[in-house]
């Protein structure tokens, strides 16, 4: 039984039902997560279990890009194509990718405090992270702003959606930035170690449990989009269309 | 119309190439977090300000003189003495890497009142329970 994400975006029961296996199967995974960080994975030699703290952090930081390449992808379809349906997707991708480098600024900020001594540094990493949740903190400030202005509905008009995807695009290229700050400039952050060219050694039983916790994030903030979006789109539909320029919303 | 908008357009790119001047003149300390030893034997005159100071600490060379913690900094095959007030971070130890914060003084030794711990990216289990730290 395969559903595509279109299928699973459908307001119908059944694509309710393809929603909630994926919820299932992300508290499950999380289930798995938990167990491995906090106790099948060793605490670390130089860290101790402060280091544990990195099966909440990357997953935040990575799906965080991840939703970030989200907005950046739905932008792009919807300047293309004009579906309004691309400017709902980035809009959550938006909202999710904001709370998740919140999360990972919050968790690296203790880890900084519990290993490094310090809660915070004016270090290319977490300053250009920060950077990074401006960003996208303004740019859902921006549809916010022009929906207001223009008295149009955020999701369904396309003067706010234009603007929105200018900005949603333009501000991914500071996701390459966060990642390679660690390589171009001088850190406090240590350097990647899955994404590095030369994998530097890490206990495979760690290894075990960042992947199961990524595995986890991932299809979370998967369930959220999609529940984030049938949501607008059922209050979009509540309301009378003021706007003539809905385009049907259906895909494929 | 279309005057106006060139203007707009105008306005916007000047308040943004302002904005860039801005944020990257408040990023200088940013982009280089650390200096490294060699960097501040070459030039000590820029260390007699507060500047921060980044290496690995030298193994075999930290010891406690009362209140002070002493030990070498070394990156590139140099390295600086550094007398740090005030304990370091438990998780402090010889040969990780190591940022302090603080100016040169006139006899060659960097006086720091702040320490930060900079660990690698290597994972490894623990293999005895957690040594107490004894850098406190």
């Amino acid at each position: 039984m395969r559903a595509s994400t279109v299928d699973l975006v459908a307001d119908t029961a059944r694509a309710a039902a393809g929603r909630r296996t994926m919820a299932w199967t992300a508290a499950g995974l999380a289930t798995a997560a938990t167990v491995a960080g906090g106790w099948l994975a060793p605490p670390d030699a130089v860290q101790g279990s402060a280091q544990r703290l990195m099966y909440l952090h990357v997953p935040a930081a990575w799906v965080g890009y991840a939703a970030f390449a989200v907005v950046l992808a739905a932008s792009g379809a919807y300047l293309l194509g004009g579906d309004l349906r691309w400017d709902r997707f980035a809009r959550a991708g938006a909202e999710i990718g904001v709370v998740l480098t919140a999360v990972a600024i919050a968790t690296g900020s203790l880890w900084g405090h519990l290993v490094w001594g310090t809660w915070w540094a004016w270090d290319p990493r977490l300053v250009s992270t920060a950077l990074l949740l401006l960003a996208y903190a303004g740019y859902l400030a921006l549809r916010r702003a022009l929906g207001e202005r223009t008295d149009g509905r955020d999701g369904d008009d396309h003067r706010v959606a234009r603007p929105a995807a200018l900005v949603g695009m333009a501000g991914f290229l500071l996701v390459p930035v966060v990642h390679f700050s660690v390589v171009w400039w001088r850190s406090l952050h240590q350097q990647a170690t899955v994404f590095a060219p030369q994998r530097p050694p890490i206990d495979s039983r760690m290894a075990l449990a960042l992947l199961l916790a990524v595995a986890a994030a991932t299809l979370a903030a998967l369930c959220v989009l999609l529940h984030r979006v049938v949501r607008l789109e059922r209050r979009l539909a509540a309301d009378t269309p003021r706007t003539a320029e809905r385009v049907p919303a259906r895909v494929g | 119309m279309n005057r106006r908008r060139t203007g707009r357009t105008a306005v916007v790119v000047v308040l943004l190439a302002a904005g860039a001047l801005l944020v990257t003149g408040a990023l200088r300390g940013t982009l280089t977090y650390y200096r490294t030893p060699g960097e501040v034997l070459r030039d000590p005159d820029a260390a007699r300000d507060r500047v921060r100071l980044g290496g690995e600490v030298v193994p075999g060379s930290l010891r406690r003189d009362g209140d002070l913690v002493v030990f070498r900094l070394a990156e590139g095959g140099q390295a600086i003495t550094v007398e740090q007030r005030g304990g370091p971070p438990g998780t402090f130890r010889e040969g990780e890497g190591a940022v302090v914060e603080g100016t040169l003084s006139a006899d060659g030794t960097f006086r720091a009142d702040h320490v930060v711990v900079r660990h690698g990216n290597e994972y490894r289990p623990s293999t005895a329970p957690v040594e107490p730290v004894d850098a406190r």
